[in-house]
């Protein structure tokens, strides 16, 4: 029975990983959440929103790259990300403009809203394929670790290392900074409290001079840079594939509505909801069990529950089991 | 007159593969014909679904995918060798498996304490679900370790293929039936997401689970209800006849099977297409009209909303399943991996909008239109990129790159599609009556 | 006759295109005045304020607020003009605290709210203790006091409550009223429409008895509630 051992192990493969991937589903989430409490219709072009902005960091990033400048120990990518939450933004409010306001003004069903989206999503898929192709784009640079394993076998003499990724400190602490933030601006902002008047009681908020347009404009570019800052960092951890973002389609929905659609909090819950649940639920234990059981328990095979090809079986299941049981989400999202 | 402005849209259609069959081949004229065929299915099952109950079911390949299933679960001879491996032990482990879930919605419905209920599902679920890999999973290796470079699987029925269409509808329906307990009644956002979900379960279950259809190795060769193209060569009345044509006895072979399948599919559309009409007009049809255009009322009238949208739910996508069925039998093969989850399902949804949602004959009308232009997107865009890229270099990045593009092109067009016809003319081609 | 502070002349319109809900139909308020509509179900009540708010597609007839002619405002301007409404229901927002209800009343306002904020407070005490609870959680008669409150908070010049103790109880409506007259002492002059006719005659200065969308009897409250015609019309003799 060696704990400290298992626990590393734990930590490397399982907590790690997933407070990583949480951050980045919950940020992810945050957007999808917000433009359903407020434009009250579920995105499906999200994913690929996403993906739009980390293509045009990509690009940016490579450009720095080329002209020599960097950011030390920290991704180039970050010194990018002003320039695609920038460009991002833009796209938005223009598709917003194009395509969604027509809806808005004619009161159409949400459900209208949803294949409109669709199409978004299959326009702006094919415009990211065009433009950067399909392939797997590496773009980090920097220090690939804060410790190694090596280090931290040096460190602790543990037959077990653990390593902790700069992309995955990154991670957490940019969605740190930016809940805050967000949270901040939401609660403590005249601008942010309208936003939230607004998604509450329309027709109240109309009359007490809530301008409508500008709710909806900040609530795009809002979206826009969650949207953005959570695929780059998906992108520095993983890899930047177009097709990878249409995937996190469902763990992202899956996320936003366990926390109960609309909530911002609810979002940020679920994002780790799922997160621990995919990654606990396909790794193999048996490394881990190893450690902590006594020899006679030990176990003989893998111990994994789902294998990894179920991954996103697993933020179905979480899904349905929220529908059958309680469709408003842990923190009583809005009923539409 | 709108009855002779609909004629002339399927006129125009025709025209349209028989041009393709004019200037480029006659065989792809009739793959557009026989995939326009099995789209246009598709279509009704999903206009079905949104026409007449307003839901948006995402997943459509899916249930296409249970209909394939079937093809080789009811068409392919069974593997003795594995069966006695393994075949047994699987299908108890499954049958403890449903029984778990039993078990476990019967612990919910009869403790009615909150706790209690929840530590006894809990533990029914947890343990049920430890015995049941403890089950299955030495059985599924015995399965896939018997020649697993042909089989590794349990085979089929060993029946005629044509039997997998209705039971790939079967299929479907359960599926379809499971889904809708789940996430009907609740907002339609929430349906789409949960069919979205089961349609990549589906899918990720047939690459995965080697022993049912060999994943991702393929099932291929399947039976057909047609003549083998091989055999008609070999047929010396065959041979005599198309020489007679001015064929070669080839490509007649290759013409006559796929005029054989378009037969036997135009059968099954013209069925479906009937009982769909028929129901539009009957009191049922005008009923879950008036229940989609207005929920409050008719609920309020005492009509259950949700039980009628489940039916609906279930009658479209076992329409899909059956044109899932039809389409392995037409490919002779089962490739899990050439399911896209959203770039079909999101083709069909182009269908049913463009041709005319709510319309039957908008949504056959759709399947094939938006069929052809599927196919012919890309050869067109290939040919625009050409003439806008002739006076560059061969290996200029910016036309190899636009090259490249084509490919993409597709994708892009019918959102465009859907996003010109949704804001300029939403009710179609053929609108609603 | 002096012009009154707000009145709506001789009202003709209906919702959109739709038929004419209001003939001629005229109401006014004095300053520093309570005027009450009532009538039976259907007359039209909530209508004619709405009308007066702009809700309505006004084909006779004009509003005046202090002397000008708004007849062709929008309800948005008008509420920038100084017209406090407080609709009949989900006139609160229930996910946001009191507190923030009242910020949100003054939205229109840039300067410092504090000072009106104390105010509303000081006519609303049972606010002041739950100012940081969400509105969705009081109690009804509460709920209505925050959306009145959320209406005072632009410094309206005149109040137009619809309906205010809708599915009240009537401790809790007498609370109201009361609080409502405090209102009025404060200088606003308030229109309100009422179900709870009796009740409502008897806090106001001016009535106007609506049916069918016109006015029937017109007087002040006590002469309404005298008048034999009104009393078994709908005050139940």
């Amino acid at each position: 029975m060696d704990f400290l051992n298992g626990l590393v192990v734990l930590m490397n493969f399982v907590l790690i990983p997933a407070t990583a991937y949480g951050a980045q589903l919950a940020l992810g989430a945050l957007g999808v959440t917000l433009i359903y409490g407020i434009l009250r219709f579920s995105n499906f072009a999200h994913g690929d929103t996403m993906a739009f902005g980390t293509m045009i960091t990509v690009l940016v990033t490579w450009w720095f790259q080329s002209m020599g400048i960097s950011f030390g120990p920290l991704p180039t990518a970050l010194l990018a990300l002003p320039l695609g939450l920038a460009a991002t933004a833009a796209m938005v409010l223009l598709t917003d403009r194009g395509v969604y306001q027509f809806y808005r003004t004619q009161k159409a069903k949400p459900v209208i809203l949803v294949i409109v989206s669709m199409g978004v999503m299959f326009v702006m898929n094919g415009v990211v394929r065009i433009i950067i192709g399909v392939d797997d784009q590496r773009f980090s640079d920097g220090e690939r670790f804060i410790f190694s394993v090596r280090e931290f076998k040096a460190a602790t003499g543990l037959r077990e290392g653990m390593a902790l990724k700069t992309t995955q400190g990154i991670t957490v602490i940019t969605a740190l900074i930016v809940v805050i933030a967000l949270f901040w601006f939401l609660n403590k902002t005249r601008s942010g409290k309208s936003m939230r008047a607004y998604a509450d009681n329309e027709d109240l908020a109309l009359l007490s001079g809530i301008n409508p347009e500008r709710v909806v404009a900040v609530t795009w570019i809002i979206v826009a840079a969650l949207a953005t800052i959570a695929g780059v960092l998906y992108g520095l951890d993983k890899s930047f594939k177009p097709f990878t973002y249409f995937q996190l389609l469902l763990p992202i929905f899956a996320s936003a509505i366990v926390g109960g659609l609309g909530s911002p909090l609810g979002a940020i819950a679920g994002g780790f909801v799922v997160a621990y649940s995919e990654v606990t639920i396909t790794y193999a234990w048996k490394k881990v069990l190893k450690y902590w059981m006594p020899e006679s328990l030990e176990p003989s095979t893998l111990m994994q529950l789902l294998s990894t090809e179920y991954k996103f079986a697993v933020s179905f299941m979480i899904l349905i089991i929220v529908l059958l049981f309680r469709p408003t989400g842990l923190f009583k999202g809005k009923a539409y | 007159m709108d009855q002779t402005r609909n004629i002339l849209y399927f006129v125009a259609i025709a025209a349209l593969i028989i041009i393709t069959g004019m200037v480029q081949s006659w065989n792809s004229a009739l793959l557009i014909l026989n995939m326009g065929l099995i789209s246009a299915v598709m279509a009704l099952g999903v206009n079905l679904q949104w026409g007449f109950a307003g839901l948006f079911n995402v997943g459509v390949m899916g249930f296409v995918a249970l209909g394939g299933l079937a093809a080789v679960l009811i068409s392919t001879d069974p593997v003795s060798e594995a069966w006695s491996a393994g075949g047994l032990p699987i299908l108890f482990a499954l049958a403890v498996g449903a029984g778990i879930i039993g078990a476990t919605i019967i612990a919910y419905r009869r403790i009615t304490a909150t706790r209690p209920r929840f530590i006894a599902m809990v533990t029914i679920l947890g343990l049920g679900f430890f015995l049941y890999r403890a089950l299955l999973d030495p059985a599924v290796q015995a399965v896939e370790a018997v020649n697993p470079a042909l089989q590794g699987n349990l085979g089929g029925l060993g029946l005629p293929i044509i039997l997998a269409w209705p039971v790939g509808g079967l299929f479907a329906a359960g599926a379809a039936w499971i889904i809708g307990k789940a996430a009907l009644g609740l907002r339609s956002d929430y349906l789409a997401i949960a069919t979205l979900g089961i349609s990549e379960i589906i899918i990720a279950i047939l690459k995965n689970e080697d022993w049912l259809a060999r994943g991702v190795k393929n099932v291929i060769g399947l039976d057909r209800p047609v003549p083998k193209e091989i055999d008609l060569q070999e047929s010396a009345q065959f041979i005599e006849r198309s020489s007679a044509l001015g064929l070669d006895p080839v490509t007649a072979s290759a013409l006559f099977v796929k005029l054989n399948y378009a037969l036997l599919f135009s059968v099954v559309l013209i069925i479906l297409l009937a009982m769909a009409q028929l129901s539009l007009k009957s009191p049922w049809g005008r009923m879950m009209r008036a229940i989609r255009d207005n929920e409050t009322a008719a609920a309020a009238m005492g009509k259950n909303v949700t039980n009628r949208h489940l039916q609906i739910f279930i009658l479209g996508s076992a329409i899909c399943g059956i044109a899932g069925a039809m389409m392995t039998t037409l490919d002779g093969q089962l490739t899990p991996g050439s399911y896209q989850p959203l770039r079909f399902t999101f083709l069909i949804w182009v269908m049913v909008i463009v041709g005319g949602s709510g319309n039957n004959f908008g949504a056959v009308l759709g399947g094939f239109l938006i069929w052809f232009l599927w196919v012919q997107v890309e050869p067109i865009s290939q040919y625009l990129v050409t003439v806008l890229t002739a006076g560059m270099a061969e290996d200029n990045a910016v036309r190899l790159h636009m090259m490249e593009g084509v490919a993409y092109m597709r994708l892009l067009t019918m959102g465009l599609v859907l996003l010109l016809v949704l804001r300029f003319s939403p009710r179609g081609l053929i609108p609603e009556k | 006759m002096a012009e009154p502070f707000l009145i709506g002349d001789a009202m003709t319109g209906g919702y959109g295109a739709g038929p004419d809900i209001l003939h001629s139909c005229t109401i006014a308020v004095e300053p520093g005045e309570i005027a009450v509509i009532v009538g039976p179900n259907g007359a039209g009540k909530s209508t004619g304020m709405k009308a007066v708010f702009g809700m309505l597609n006004l084909r006779e007839g004009s509003v005046r607020l202090d002397g000008e002619d708004i007849s062709h405002l929008t309800p948005q301007e008008r509420v920038v003009k100084g017209m406090g409404f407080v609709p009949q229901t989900q006139n609160i927002f229930t996910s946001m605290s009191v507190e923030e209800n009242l910020e949100m009343g003054a939205f229109i306002r840039r300067e410092d709210i504090r000072e009106t904020m104390e105010q509303v407070y000081d006519l609303f005490p049972i606010l002041r203790d739950k100012r940081h609870q969400a509105a969705g959680e009081l109690s009804g008669g509460q709920r209505q006091q925050v959306a009145v409150g959320r209406a005072l908070m632009t410094k309206p010049k005149v109040l137009m409550l619809d309906e205010p103790t809708a599915g009240v109880s009537p401790i809790v409506m007498d609370e109201l009223f009361d609080r409502i007259i405090e209102v009025a002492r404060t200088g606003i002059p308030i229109l309100m429409v009422e179900q709870n006719a009796r009740q409502a005659l008897e806090i106001a200065d001016r009535g106007y008895v609506l049916v069918q969308g016109r006015n029937a009897y017109t007087g002040s409250g006590q002469e309404l509630l005298a008048d034999p015609e009104v009393r078994k019309s709908f005050l139940g003799g």
